[in-house]
């Protein structure tokens, strides 16, 4: 009797001792600026409870480069080679983007094929950076395969912007008024057979990810933006249309010739990773859409504004005429001269609204331009969005917000 | 006595020599091969001797020259003698494991009888388990003696994996011990020599469950989640580098080549052919003599199995490039929840069949 009381005993004192709170601390790590899966540097201060996030800080700029002072510094025209370098994985639409707000500035009305033709880039370029980001996500969830495949295809992009401009990654084609040159012979051939190409690839990585098991427990319910909270921080693009809000800049506020393209807008209802994964892919799909229409339908003629004192004129003209060598001369050596005033323009980037907002003193020089970068307010919500969760939810929910180094920090 | 310990020397060499020398480098070329196959790439081709590349079989032959002359890197405030022996620690179990693994029956040549394994313990799966969790305190004792957060992030999710794993690996085999009613590897392997009682027929679910928990405890994608490198950049061996950073490198390659070995004795009928019986074997080869036909049966034995070994190894690298990798939880509610009931159900279905 007595040696069961005291078995008790001893077995409530153990109890107790199990029960008792541990002595546990919190780390602290630095993830980034140089860690795998901050592409584009950045770094986390990331506090964890075993592997549980407790406190989750972003520090950005670790890629600024003064953009708006390098913009104010240089001519009208001489801005474009910088905006290549915002979102770099789509630098076509900041070429547009940019034009178009000048062009607003001044009041320019770009003839129909150059704006065909500024269309089609666009969507080329968000095809580009789609390509990439869920390959990305992918590679990071340790599907190496799924990366490569979606590589392909962006590098089958790559060629036709090569084609089109010369360079694959810094485009600068698009001008104030007008457009570097014209297509290349045989574009729409080039671009059918890339479709094709595309199309496969998207099925394959389709099959790969979007029913994989192993990829679907890992992107669903994580990451999760209500549609209040994201218009709150102020998302834009894929991740605000995953949360179910259907805002596009391109059906919001058309551009160029998109109110005559027929494409949809796909939402997501959660707000989760694996709505704006689906959300990037099923635009990927209609990108190649917006393409082939704009293709069916371009109209011939010129692809630069007859305004000399904005654009210059064919190199004929200004070999040969005097006024065009006046022109051509004053634009190149004072710049081009917007009229007083200010504007801001909105293009529907890769990730988000792409906004300029100009200032202009009627110099040759903008007095100040200042970019909307989507994917700021995408990396300010990181901390809401993984906080609670496990360190490994860090990877795909950075990597499906997209932020890119080169248009956060500027 | 001489002969036993030719016999006994020459096993150990070729062992040795097959893993050490063939597999765990050729293995290398293999899986950057392979994964270029399967991502429409071409792959290592680039390291070359007076021009000749070899379709890149060099690459391992640079990798070693390069990581033995780089430095051999100790993180400030590491523990030096654990952080030098984690890398050995981890090596050797997964050497040792195979010793026990028959890579062939046994064979009456001029009156010596041959016996294809290392050892011929009657416990050889516990002996193989023993060894295999052995491995873990390397990887433990590299991730805690780095003094690197990372590592020991890695090292925490590498012992709560395999030791969750272990559990039910170690089930998932119990069927096959039930089937077979023998511990020796070498008796399980004898018994599979008709088509019909290879041990994945026998046991498909628990072939299943060991292939899943096999990969996980060589942490290797989905599994990877010690060394998952966008999470916690390489896990245990982050602070690595030069020999010791192969050595555990190597030790992947020798466990897979190890899992390759365990799940061809139990599930793959071991060394034989299907539905070719040695006696079909012996009188197909008696043009050589007796002695002669023997041996020639023992050489096609041999390789039978290796070339079973190899398809497992594709297997498993055909898994490794295709899927992405699980997260913590979601690993250790797969291992406890899912994987553990099933080798138990497995165990008892087993047992009402014997029963019956």
């Amino acid at each position: 009797m007595s040696y069961g009381l005291f078995l008790m005993s001893r077995v409530c004192n153990f109890m107790s001792d199990i029960t008792k709170e541990l002595h546990t601390e919190h780390m602290v790590i630095n993830m980034g600026p140089s860690h795998p899966v901050t592409h584009g540097t950045v770094k986390f201060v990331v506090t964890l409870d075993g592997e549980t996030i407790v406190n989750f800080e972003v520090e950005i700029g670790y890629l600024h480069r003064g953009f708006e002072k390098m913009c104010e510094s240089g001519l009208w025209e001489q801005a474009f080679p910088y905006t290549d370098r915002l979102n770099y994985v789509s630098s076509m639409i900041n070429n547009v983007g940019y034009a178009l707000a000048v062009e607003k500035l001044i009041g320019i009305d770009t003839p129909e094929r150059c704006k065909y033709i500024r269309v089609i880039v666009s969507e080329l370029s968000r095809l580009s950076d789609h390509f990439t980001n869920v390959a990305a996500s992918g590679l990071e969830l340790g599907a190496f395969t799924a990366f490569l495949y979606f590589v392909e295809a962006r590098d089958l992009i790559w060629d036709l912007l090569e084609s089109i401009c010369g360079a694959r990654l810094t485009s600068n084609y698009v001008r104030i008024g007008g457009l570097k040159n014209d297509l290349p012979e045989g574009f729409k051939g080039h671009t059918a057979r890339v479709f094709k190409r595309c199309r496969e690839l998207w099925i394959d990585v389709d099959k790969l990810l979007t029913k994989n098991r192993i990829f679907l427990d890992r992107v669903r319910d994580v990451g999760i933006m209500s549609p209040d909270d994201a218009i709150a921080y102020g998302f834009t693009g894929p991740c605000l249309r995953a949360s179910g809000v259907p805002y596009d800049v391109r059906k919001a506020q058309p551009y160029l010739v998109y109110d005559r393209m027929d494409f949809e807008i796909p939402i997501g209802e959660k707000g989760d990773n694996f709505d704006r994964y689906l959300v990037r892919m099923e635009e990927i799909n209609q990108s190649m859409r917006i393409v082939e229409q704009a293709l069916d339908n371009i109209p011939d003629g010129p692809i630069n504004v007859d305004m000399p004192e904005y654009r210059w004129q064919s190199k004929d003209d200004i070999y040969t005429k005097i006024e065009s060598v006046i022109f051509h001369f004053k634009t190149v050596v004072e710049g081009i001269k917007p009229p007083e005033g200010e504007v801001y323009f909105a293009v529907e980037g890769g990730n988000g609204e792409l906004g300029f907002y100009l200032v202009s003193n009627g110099s040759g020089k903008p007095y100040k331009c200042r970019v909307r970068p989507p994917c700021f307010p995408l990396t300010a919500a990181m901390p809401k969005m993984v906080t609670g969760s496990l360190i490994a939810d860090v990877v795909p929910t950075f990597d499906m917000i997209n932020m890119i180094g080169g248009e956060c920090d500027r | 006595m001489i002969a036993d310990l030719i016999e006994a020397v020459a096993k150990i060499l070729f062992i040795f020599g097959v893993n050490m020398g063939f597999f765990a480098p050729v293995l290398g070329w293999v899986e950057r091969k392979q994964s270029a196959v399967m991502q429409d790439r071409v792959g290592a081709n680039r390291a070359d001797i007076f021009g000749f590349t070899l379709i890149g079989l060099l690459h391992p032959v640079a990798d070693t020259i390069k990581l033995l002359t780089k430095e051999d890197f100790i993180p400030a405030g590491a523990n030096k003698l654990f952080h030098t022996l984690a890398p050995f620690i981890t090596l050797t179990p997964a050497l040792i494991a195979f010793s026990v693994i028959p890579f062939g029956g046994q064979y009456e040549i001029y009156g010596h009888t041959i016996n294809l394994v290392i050892a011929d313990l009657d416990v050889g799966i516990l002996f193989i388990f023993a060894f295999a969790s052995l491995s873990i305190y390397g990887v433990v004792l590299g991730g805690w003696s780095s003094n690197n957060n990372w590592s020991f992030l890695g090292a925490m999710r590498a012992s709560a994996q395999m030791l969750s794993y272990e559990v039910a690996m170690g089930l998932a085999i119990i069927g096959v011990i039930m089937v077979y009613g023998s511990l020796r590897l070498t008796d399980i392997g004898a018994m599979q020599e008709n088509f019909f009682k290879w041990g994945i027929f026998l046991q498909p679910i628990g072939f299943i469950l060991f292939i899943a928990c096999a990969t996980a405890e060589n942490k290797r994608i989905p599994f990877d989640i010690p060394e998952a490198e966008t999470e916690i950049v390489a896990g245990y061996f982050t602070e690595y580098s030069s020999m010791k950073f192969i050595m555990f490198w190597m030790a992947e390659f020798l466990e897979m080549i190890t899992i390759a070995g365990i799940i061809t004795t139990l599930f793959l009928g071991a060394w034989h052919i299907p539905f070719i019986s040695s006696k079909m074997l012996l009188s197909l080869f008696s043009f050589a003599g007796a002695n002669g036909a023997t041996i020639l049966v023992m050489l096609t034995n041999i390789a039978t199995f290796f070339t079973k070994i190899i398809f497992m190894i594709w297997f498993q690298m055909t898994i490794r490039w295709t899927l992405p990798r699980f997260r913590y939880d979601q690993m250790m509610k797969l291992g406890w929840k899912i994987l553990l009931p099933l080798s138990l159900i497995n165990i008892f279905i087993t047992g009402l069949v014997l029963l019956l």
